[in-house]
Protein backbone atom coordinates (compact mmCIF):
# COMPACT_ATOMS: atom_id res chain seq x y z
CA UNK A 1 0.00 0.00 0.00
CA UNK A 2 1.07 3.65 -0.25
CA UNK A 3 0.78 6.02 2.13
CA UNK A 4 0.96 9.91 1.98
CA UNK A 5 3.62 11.15 4.52
CA UNK A 6 1.34 13.22 6.48
CA UNK A 7 -1.13 10.01 7.12
CA UNK A 8 1.99 8.14 8.37
CA UNK A 9 3.25 11.05 10.85
CA UNK A 10 -0.68 10.82 12.03
CA UNK A 11 -0.17 7.03 12.87
CA UNK A 12 2.61 7.20 15.09
CA UNK A 13 1.29 10.13 16.40
CA UNK A 14 -1.56 8.14 17.63
CA UNK A 15 0.72 5.49 18.45
CA UNK A 16 2.75 8.18 20.86
CA UNK A 17 -0.59 9.80 21.59
CA UNK A 18 -1.57 6.16 23.38
CA UNK A 19 1.47 4.96 24.65
CA UNK A 20 2.00 3.40 27.43
CA UNK A 21 -0.85 1.27 25.90
CA UNK A 22 -1.23 -0.40 21.80
CA UNK A 23 -3.33 1.90 20.15
CA UNK A 24 -5.69 0.96 17.09
CA UNK A 25 -8.18 2.53 13.95
CA UNK A 26 -8.34 1.94 10.03
CA UNK A 27 -7.20 3.31 6.95
CA UNK A 28 -9.30 3.96 4.08
CA UNK A 29 -8.31 4.38 0.43
CA UNK A 30 -8.53 3.69 -3.08
CA UNK A 31 -6.96 1.70 -5.13
CA UNK A 32 -4.09 0.94 -2.74
CA UNK A 33 -3.45 4.32 -1.98
CA UNK A 34 -4.41 5.42 1.89
CA UNK A 35 -6.72 8.56 1.67
CA UNK A 36 -7.82 8.26 5.57
CA UNK A 37 -6.38 7.42 9.20
CA UNK A 38 -9.22 6.81 11.62
CA UNK A 39 -8.29 6.55 15.52
CA UNK A 40 -10.30 3.83 17.13
CA UNK A 41 -10.18 3.22 20.92
CA UNK A 42 -8.71 0.11 22.32
CA UNK A 43 -11.08 -1.05 24.35
CA UNK A 44 -8.30 -3.28 26.35
CA UNK A 45 -6.31 -0.20 27.73
CA UNK A 46 -3.21 -2.52 27.47
CA UNK A 47 0.21 -2.36 26.25
CA UNK A 48 0.31 -6.15 24.94
CA UNK A 49 -3.23 -6.22 23.83
CA UNK A 50 -5.75 -4.45 21.80
CA UNK A 51 -9.31 -4.94 20.92
CA UNK A 52 -11.14 -2.33 18.72
CA UNK A 53 -14.45 -0.88 20.26
CA UNK A 54 -16.84 -2.64 18.16
CA UNK A 55 -19.56 0.23 18.20
CA UNK A 56 -16.76 2.39 16.76
CA UNK A 57 -15.85 -0.40 14.47
CA UNK A 58 -19.02 -0.43 13.19
CA UNK A 59 -18.94 3.82 12.59
CA UNK A 60 -16.11 3.48 10.76
CA UNK A 61 -16.82 0.63 8.24
CA UNK A 62 -19.84 2.22 7.62
CA UNK A 63 -18.03 5.30 7.00
CA UNK A 64 -15.29 4.30 4.86
CA UNK A 65 -18.12 2.64 2.66
CA UNK A 66 -20.05 5.97 2.55
CA UNK A 67 -17.09 7.79 1.75
CA UNK A 68 -16.73 5.20 -1.20
CA UNK A 69 -13.16 4.16 0.19
CA UNK A 70 -11.88 0.57 0.97
CA UNK A 71 -10.63 -0.63 3.92
CA UNK A 72 -7.31 -0.99 3.07
CA UNK A 73 -5.67 -1.74 6.21
CA UNK A 74 -6.15 -2.32 10.07
CA UNK A 75 -3.90 -0.32 12.28
CA UNK A 76 -2.36 -1.15 15.43
CA UNK A 77 1.10 -0.36 17.92
CA UNK A 78 3.42 -2.36 19.19
CA UNK A 79 5.04 0.31 21.93
CA UNK A 80 8.09 -1.86 22.49
CA UNK A 81 8.63 -4.86 20.19
CA UNK A 82 9.14 -4.90 16.34
CA UNK A 83 6.71 -4.44 14.02
CA UNK A 84 5.92 -8.01 12.90
CA UNK A 85 2.63 -9.88 13.57
CA UNK A 86 2.46 -12.01 17.08
CA UNK A 87 1.10 -14.93 17.42
CA UNK A 88 -2.20 -13.08 19.09
CA UNK A 89 -1.94 -10.95 15.85
CA UNK A 90 -2.38 -13.86 13.56
CA UNK A 91 -4.79 -16.16 15.67
CA UNK A 92 -7.20 -12.73 15.63
CA UNK A 93 -6.53 -12.05 12.11
CA UNK A 94 -10.50 -11.86 10.94
CA UNK A 95 -9.76 -9.85 7.96
CA UNK A 96 -7.78 -12.09 5.58
CA UNK A 97 -8.60 -9.55 2.64
CA UNK A 98 -7.32 -6.23 4.77
CA UNK A 99 -3.70 -5.44 5.52
CA UNK A 100 -3.07 -5.49 8.81
CA UNK A 101 -0.31 -2.58 9.61
CA UNK A 102 1.57 -2.62 12.63
CA UNK A 103 2.95 0.92 13.92
CA UNK A 104 6.31 0.37 16.16
CA UNK A 105 7.65 2.57 18.96
CA UNK A 106 10.26 0.33 19.98
CA UNK A 107 12.94 2.68 18.57
CA UNK A 108 11.13 5.96 19.56
CA UNK A 109 13.99 7.72 17.69
CA UNK A 110 12.80 5.95 14.50
CA UNK A 111 9.24 4.14 14.24
CA UNK A 112 8.74 1.83 11.90
CA UNK A 113 5.43 0.93 9.76
CA UNK A 114 4.85 -2.22 8.08
CA UNK A 115 1.91 -4.26 6.59
CA UNK A 116 0.89 -7.74 6.35
CA UNK A 117 -1.77 -10.42 4.92
CA UNK A 118 -2.49 -12.30 7.83
CA UNK A 119 -4.47 -15.44 7.59
CA UNK A 120 -5.47 -17.46 10.67
CA UNK A 121 -6.98 -20.37 8.62
CA UNK A 122 -3.47 -21.51 7.24
CA UNK A 123 -0.85 -23.02 8.98
CA UNK A 124 1.92 -20.74 10.89
CA UNK A 125 4.69 -20.82 7.80
CA UNK A 126 1.94 -19.59 5.30
CA UNK A 127 -0.36 -17.26 7.65
CA UNK A 128 1.69 -13.80 7.28
CA UNK A 129 2.46 -12.45 3.81
CA UNK A 130 4.44 -8.68 4.52
CA UNK A 131 3.21 -6.13 2.18
CA UNK A 132 4.86 -3.57 1.04
CA UNK A 133 4.22 0.08 2.51
CA UNK A 134 5.52 2.91 0.52
CA UNK A 135 5.82 6.27 2.21
CA UNK A 136 4.85 8.79 -0.90
CA UNK A 137 7.01 12.32 -0.96
CA UNK A 138 5.47 15.13 0.68
CA UNK B 1 -37.16 -15.02 8.20
CA UNK B 2 -34.76 -12.20 10.03
CA UNK B 3 -32.28 -9.99 8.05
CA UNK B 4 -28.54 -10.97 8.70
CA UNK B 5 -26.29 -8.19 7.52
CA UNK B 6 -23.40 -9.37 6.12
CA UNK B 7 -19.80 -7.29 6.68
CA UNK B 8 -17.61 -7.07 3.82
CA UNK B 9 -15.23 -9.68 5.30
CA UNK B 10 -17.56 -12.03 5.40
CA UNK B 11 -19.42 -11.43 1.79
CA UNK B 12 -16.99 -13.60 -0.28
CA UNK B 13 -18.39 -16.18 2.10
CA UNK B 14 -22.16 -15.97 1.25
CA UNK B 15 -21.77 -15.17 -2.25
CA UNK B 16 -21.15 -11.33 -2.33
CA UNK B 17 -24.40 -10.25 -0.61
CA UNK B 18 -24.97 -7.59 2.00
CA UNK B 19 -27.77 -9.04 3.57
CA UNK B 20 -29.26 -12.50 3.85
CA UNK B 21 -32.85 -13.96 4.92
CA UNK B 22 -32.34 -16.56 7.40
CA UNK B 23 -35.06 -18.45 9.26
CA UNK B 24 -34.77 -18.99 13.40
CA UNK B 25 -36.35 -17.66 15.76
CA UNK B 26 -32.73 -17.70 18.09
CA UNK B 27 -29.62 -16.10 17.51
CA UNK B 28 -28.39 -19.74 17.70
CA UNK B 29 -30.69 -21.22 15.06
CA UNK B 30 -30.16 -18.18 12.87
CA UNK B 31 -26.39 -18.57 12.69
CA UNK B 32 -27.15 -22.64 11.87
CA UNK B 33 -29.02 -22.13 9.27
CA UNK B 34 -26.38 -19.35 8.26
CA UNK B 35 -23.82 -22.07 8.31
CA UNK B 36 -25.70 -24.65 6.74
CA UNK B 37 -26.55 -22.19 3.69
CA UNK B 38 -22.77 -20.71 3.63
CA UNK B 39 -20.26 -23.54 5.08
CA UNK B 40 -17.70 -21.32 4.94
CA UNK B 41 -18.99 -19.06 7.44
CA UNK B 42 -18.66 -21.32 10.15
CA UNK B 43 -15.11 -22.16 9.75
CA UNK B 44 -14.96 -18.30 9.54
CA UNK B 45 -16.80 -17.78 13.35
CA UNK B 46 -16.29 -20.86 15.24
CA UNK B 47 -13.65 -21.77 17.46
CA UNK B 48 -12.00 -25.42 17.11
CA UNK B 49 -14.21 -26.20 20.11
CA UNK B 50 -17.09 -25.61 18.07
CA UNK B 51 -18.18 -22.60 20.18
CA UNK B 52 -18.77 -19.51 18.35
CA UNK B 53 -15.12 -17.71 18.72
CA UNK B 54 -15.35 -15.13 21.62
CA UNK B 55 -14.06 -12.64 19.55
CA UNK B 56 -17.18 -12.64 17.23
CA UNK B 57 -19.60 -10.25 18.22
CA UNK B 58 -23.35 -10.41 17.16
CA UNK B 59 -25.59 -7.92 17.46
CA UNK B 60 -29.87 -8.02 17.44
CA UNK B 61 -31.03 -4.90 15.98
CA UNK B 62 -27.99 -3.04 16.83
CA UNK B 63 -27.93 -4.44 20.87
CA UNK B 64 -25.21 -6.87 21.53
CA UNK B 65 -26.67 -10.47 22.26
CA UNK B 66 -23.37 -11.33 24.68
CA UNK B 67 -25.75 -8.80 27.03
CA UNK B 68 -28.82 -10.35 26.44
CA UNK B 69 -29.57 -13.95 26.48
CA UNK B 70 -26.85 -14.67 24.54
CA UNK B 71 -27.29 -17.50 21.63
CA UNK B 72 -30.44 -18.13 23.48
CA UNK B 73 -31.43 -14.28 22.20
CA UNK B 74 -34.97 -14.52 20.67
CA UNK B 75 -34.74 -13.39 16.83
CA UNK B 76 -38.14 -11.93 15.21
CA UNK B 77 -39.40 -11.92 11.75
CA UNK B 78 -38.53 -8.36 11.43
CA UNK B 79 -35.31 -7.96 12.91
CA UNK B 80 -31.64 -7.49 11.86
CA UNK B 81 -28.87 -10.05 12.89
CA UNK B 82 -25.44 -8.35 12.73
CA UNK B 83 -21.77 -10.44 12.67
CA UNK B 84 -19.31 -8.53 13.32
CA UNK B 85 -15.58 -10.32 13.95
CA UNK B 86 -13.54 -8.15 16.44
CA UNK B 87 -10.78 -5.90 15.03
CA UNK B 88 -8.08 -7.22 17.75
CA UNK B 89 -5.09 -8.31 18.62
CA UNK B 90 -1.70 -7.14 19.90
CA UNK B 91 2.08 -8.02 20.90
CA UNK B 92 1.57 -10.21 23.89
CA UNK B 93 2.65 -13.12 22.71
CA UNK B 94 5.90 -11.02 20.87
CA UNK B 95 7.28 -11.16 24.15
Amino acid sequence: MRLPPELADELISHAVADLPNECCGMIGGRHGVATSVHRATNTEASPFMYVMDPRQQMQLMDAIDDAGEDLLAIYHSHTRSAAYPSRTDVELAFFGQTLYLIVSLADRDAPEIRAFRLRRDQPAESAVTEEPVEILEP
Amino acid sequence: MSTVRVPPVLRAAVGGVRELSVPGSTVSEVLEALYSAHPEVRSQLVSDDGELHRFVNIYVNDEDVRLQEWLDTPVGESDTLLILPAMAGGASAAR
